[in-house]
């Protein structure tokens, strides 16, 4: 029998588009490519080996294979970006994974900003451009590296970094 | 009771054995290939003033200065780096998985092995990670999405009854079956590991280890490889594992190489005698290299 509303204990997979979708509400593989095209300026081919699942109320996972859906399994890959809210919000591990290719909606901290960002702090880089959320990066090690996710709102970026994932460096 | 004493007849110098075995162990990390190169991991611990040496065996592996705690730097926030002890990396190598593999992982929490074979591949084929208990599943999640892994399916089940159904019926081309045990050779790292060591456990435990081993071989493809593999100096727990294996299924043991220093697997321990090929095992003691010990062999199943 197809289900046709989201069990959140379930992994399925995402339909392809919107013609083949099935359960209410569900984004579609097209959208949740795109959503990470058009915010970061990312290479759709980027995600060319990946399959997208849901499990959880908008909870979109990123995994490198492909099993049968529903999958009867625990996890598969990474939590990737929460859907069935007005505004998508990306993972800090799928920024991680997948910012450094990003070409826009990044902004750079200095080093004390960065800190305070890895603290849960908000703070007040120099940013015009888009407001919502940005991949929040540092330098280190001579290149520019993700650290998370932060909420660019009313001229100061909130940082979304998980309580567990906080330090005081 | 003194468990170490048991095994001072089969190593090569009980003294440096029991010393190494009191000594603690030094921190190491291991450099997460899916996000980070050995030298970009170097370069970040240069410029915090992170101490640091090279193991010298192993590119990716660091040991870290007395006073550093890995978890509070950069390089572990971006997953660049993971804990590991230095002789834990030692089966993933032997497995060498290839990237498009399907490689099961049939007691994989909480992840350093997992993180590590997933490197291996490149992040890239189906990597099936196991556990039976769902709290110690919920830290491999996490060190995983932090290592940036994505191959990954992680599974709840007993690794001795293990389906493939879940995924699509299709036997796996690598297993890495690295058991729980009784955890002898983790005396540097955890000076409580032989307090509550008793003969009746190892005994015990040892039952287990022979039906996950057996069940990952049931579920390799023919010509796949297996990886036996355990934190202990048991014989029971060791080559009498793998003498019954090889007794009733169609597998044998391999020759490998691995770089650190170790002597054979024993084929006689208290009145019992095993199948001359486990002599392929290698037993890396404490004194070895300086690190934990360790048990590790390598299988092939039948074509």
């Amino acid at each position: 029998m197809t289900r046709r509303e989201n069990d959140g204990q379930v992994l399925d997979r995402l339909p392809a588009t919107a013609d083949e979708r099935v359960v209410e509400g569900r984004a579609t593989r097209r959208e949740v490519v795109g959503w990470w095209v058009d915010r970061f300026g990312l290479e759709p081919a980027t995600f060319d080996g990946h399959t997208f699942w849901e499990k959880g109320a908008g909870k979109v996972w990123a995994f490198a294979a492909d099993v049968g859906s529903p999958a009867d399994v625990e996890a598969l890959g990474m939590t990737f970006l929460r859907t069935r809210q007005e505004h998508w919000k990306p993972t800090t591990d799928a920024v991680q994974r997948f910012g450094r290719g990003a070409t826009r909606n990044v902004v750079v901290l200095d080093d004390a900003d960065a800190r305070a960002f890895l603290r849960g702090e908000t703070t007040d880089p120099d940013w015009d451009g888009d407001w919502g959320y940005l991949a929040v990066a540092h330098e280190i090690a001579g290149d520019v590296e993700p650290v998370g996710v932060g909420l660019y709102l009313h001229g100061e970026l909130r940082s979304q970094m998980p309580k567990g994932r906080r330090r005081e460096l | 009771m003194d468990p170490l004493a048991r095994y001072e007849p089969l190593v090569d110098d009980a003294e440096a054995f029991r010393a190494a075995c009191e000594r603690p162990l030094p921190s190491v990390v291991r450099v997460n290939g899916i996000k980070a190169t050995p030298d970009r991991v170097a370069r970040a611990f240069e410029a915090a003033g992170v101490g640091f040496e090279p193991v010298g065996w192993h590119d990716g592996l660091f040991r870290l200065a007395d006073d550093v705690s890995p978890g509070n730097t950069w390089p572990f926030v971006h997953g660049w780096v993971y804990g590991q002890e230095e002789v834990s990396a030692v089966p993933a190598r032997v497995l060498d998985p290839a990237p498009g593999e399907r490689v099961l992982d049939p007691c994989a929490a909480p992840g350093s092995k997992t993180t590590q074979l997933a490197a291996l591949m490149d992040d890239e084929g189906l990597l099936v990670a196991n556990d039976s208990n769902l709290g110690r599943l919920s830290a491999l999640r996490s060190n995983a999405e932090r290592c940036g892994v994505t191959n990954v399916a992680v599974a709840n089940t007993d690794a001795r009854h293990l389906s493939l159904k879940p995924f699509d019926g299709e036997p796996f081309d690598r297993a890495l079956v690295d058991v729980p045990c009784s955890c002898e050779g983790t005396v540097r790292k955890n000076p409580d590991a032989l307090e509550e060591w008793s003969l009746s456990h190892v005994e015990g435990i040892a039952g287990v280890q022979r039906a996950i081993l057996a069940r990952a071989v049931e579920v390799t493809r023919p010509g796949g490889t297996v990886v036996y593999s355990t934190c202990t100096f048991a014989p029971e727990e060791n080559e009498a594992v793998l003498d019954g294996v090889v007794a009733d299924h169609d597998c044998r043991l391999v020759e490998f190489d691995v770089e650190l220093e170790h002597v054979p697997g024993v084929t006689e321990w208290d009145g019992e005698r095993y199948d001359p090929s486990v002599r392929r095992a290698k037993r890396i003691y404490p004194h070895h290299n300086d690190t934990g010990g360790f048990f590790c062999a390598k299988l092939e199943v039948g074509a």
